[in-house]
């Protein structure tokens, strides 16, 4: 935030910042190794849907790209407590990059649109044998990811998040804030 | 580059800057011509310090005065579940530090941000809000607090307003002869004109500064609805929320807004409502101009195809 923005009354909506989340897939193989956490193959982007005609376009466009190949399953769209709408993305397990691929296309084409400032966040889904779930979050203003491991109702599981922070530490990006850490309970996908 | 939106309004921006100047230049002719009248520098220069110790103390100490004023408390996540997640995301959104959140047991619907920089803010609202604005309402609200605190508005509008507090402390200091202390027993005719002089300089200086600064704040009222809604992306949602709440004050009896008059400026909407003079001394634009702003910037977000 500069100065000149703050004295001028002027701050422009933070852009979104999109190449980060293709080093999730060699997370992904350390998430497994490591720590026994495998891809759910789940994966969903939350953004802001702003009012208007061309919004709406925009939204019909990612929806039937993500739909074209008939082989995969639909995307499915919800709107959480906040007012967020989420596209859950479904795809094979093992293919985490083409499911990055996917998540990608959905930003690209929201920030052609100059709704690059609406996107709040995007989840990848990893599960373990023992039932544990774990989201992998990618905050898009920061470029930072971080874990969120809901246990049962308004209950995250602490530990798990910080030794899933501890193993990404080399790979990616990881939000120093804990602060930063948002719960997002109900997070469909999850 | 990514495209946005976002389209600069360099006329706010331009009318703006040019206020802000204008104030600036206010102090600076106010302290010359202290200087000179005065005819001891030391006191003209006592005088200006000791008036921008006051405004750093104001900005300084913003938090815990605005809050103590509207007799507000901090509430804990734990406490207020959903209006900190509101927050939460608002500013993963924005990218900024997450202020504190308080809250102020009073039937006034408003919302107020205050505090030194981003990392010292708290954003409050009261009660009366809480009830009666529906979620997507009042995170509107809540984004235009929130663009208060990035843009840095209590600091800027201190600032603004330190040539007002001067001359006001020059004008009440000639009332107990302040100004001439030192010279009583070498009183010439000459000096006290010269000193009549400054007490009226002082006097034109503060009315011209109390109209300019209720002038910025305005502005900035405005800038702060452009980036709260180009931040949730739905200028509708202030647009309504902004009605219901003035609506709502126009309602609520005098008696009772009066305890708040200290903390007008840095409410979403004026406490006050007054006919008189009201468009130009008034710290918030008019309802009119404001829906006028958020349908331009509806336009602009609806409008198809590539770019804006």
């Amino acid at each position: 935030m500069g100065f000149w923005d703050a004295i001028r009354g002027r701050r422009a909506p933070r852009q979104a910042n999109l190449d980060a989340l293709f080093g999730v897939p060699s997370a992904a193989v350390t998430l497994e190794t490591a720590i026994g956490m495998r891809p759910t193959g789940t994966g969903s982007v939350c953004f802001r849907a702003a009012e208007g005609a061309a919004f709406a376009a925009t939204q019909q466009d990612i929806e039937s790209l993500l739909e074209a190949d008939p082989r995969t399953p639909p995307v499915e769209r919800t709107v959480d407590d906040f007012g967020f709408t989420w596209l859950v993305v479904r795809r094979d397990p093992a293919d985490v990059a083409g499911l990055c691929t996917d998540l990608h296309a959905v930003n690209v084409l929201l920030e052609e649109q100059g709704f690059g400032p609406a996107l709040l966040c995007s989840v990848v889904g990893f599960a373990g044998a023992d039932g544990r779930a774990v989201g992998l979050v990618y905050l898009y203003k920061q470029g930072t990811f971080y874990p969120f491991a809901p246990r049962g109702p308004q209950e995250r599981d602490n530990l798990l998040e910080i030794n899933v922070r501890d193993q990404l530490a080399g790979e990616l990006p990881v939000e120093p804030s804990l602060q930063r850490w948002l719960a997002l309970w109900g997070a469909p996908g999850l | 580059m990514a495209r946005t939106r976002f389209l600069p309004d360099s006329g706010l921006t331009a009318r703006m800057t040019l206020v802000m100047f204008l104030l600036g230049g206010l102090f600076v002719a106010l302290v010359v011509a202290l200087m000179v009248a005065v005819r001891s520098p030391g006191l003209a220069m006592i005088v200006g310090v000791v008036g921008l110790g006051i405004a750093f103390f104001q900005w300084w100490t913003s938090d815990t005065m605005a809050m103590r004023a509207m007799r507000a408390r901090e509430v804990s996540p734990q406490e207020a579940p959903e209006l900190h997640g509101m927050i939460d995301r608002l500013c993963a959104l924005a990218d900024m530090p997450k202020p504190r959140v308080g809250v102020a047991d009073m039937d006034i619907p408003n919302a107020f941000a205050t505090g030194r920089s981003p990392d010292r803010a708290v954003v409050c609202v009261t009660t009366g809000i809480l009830r009666r604005l529906d979620a997507e309402e009042l995170e509107a609200v809540l984004a235009h607090e929130l663009s208060h605190v990035a843009h840095r508005d209590v600091m800027v509008m201190t600032i603004a307003s330190s040539a007002g507090i001067v001359a006001g402390m020059v004008t009440r200091g000639a009332q107990f002869g302040a100004l001439s202390g030192g010279g009583r027993g070498r009183n010439d005719k000459n000096s006290g004109a010269l000193l009549l002089v400054a007490l009226l300089v002082s006097l034109v200086v503060y009315a011209i500064s109390f109209f300019l600064t209720r002038l910025l704040s305005r502005y900035r009222e405005l800038c702060a609805d452009r980036a709260g809604a180009y931040l949730t992306m739905k200028p509708a949602k202030l647009a309504s929320a902004l009605q219901k709440i003035t609506g709502e004050m126009a309602s609520i009896p005098q008696r009772d807004l009066r305890t708040t008059s200290a903390m007008n400026a840095f409410f979403i909407a004026p406490a006050i409502s007054g006919a008189s003079l009201s468009t130009l001394t008034s710290t918030h634009p008019s309802l009119e101009q404001r829906l006028e702003q958020l349908a331009r910037i509806q336009a602009d977000l609806s409008r198809p195809g590539p770019g804006a």
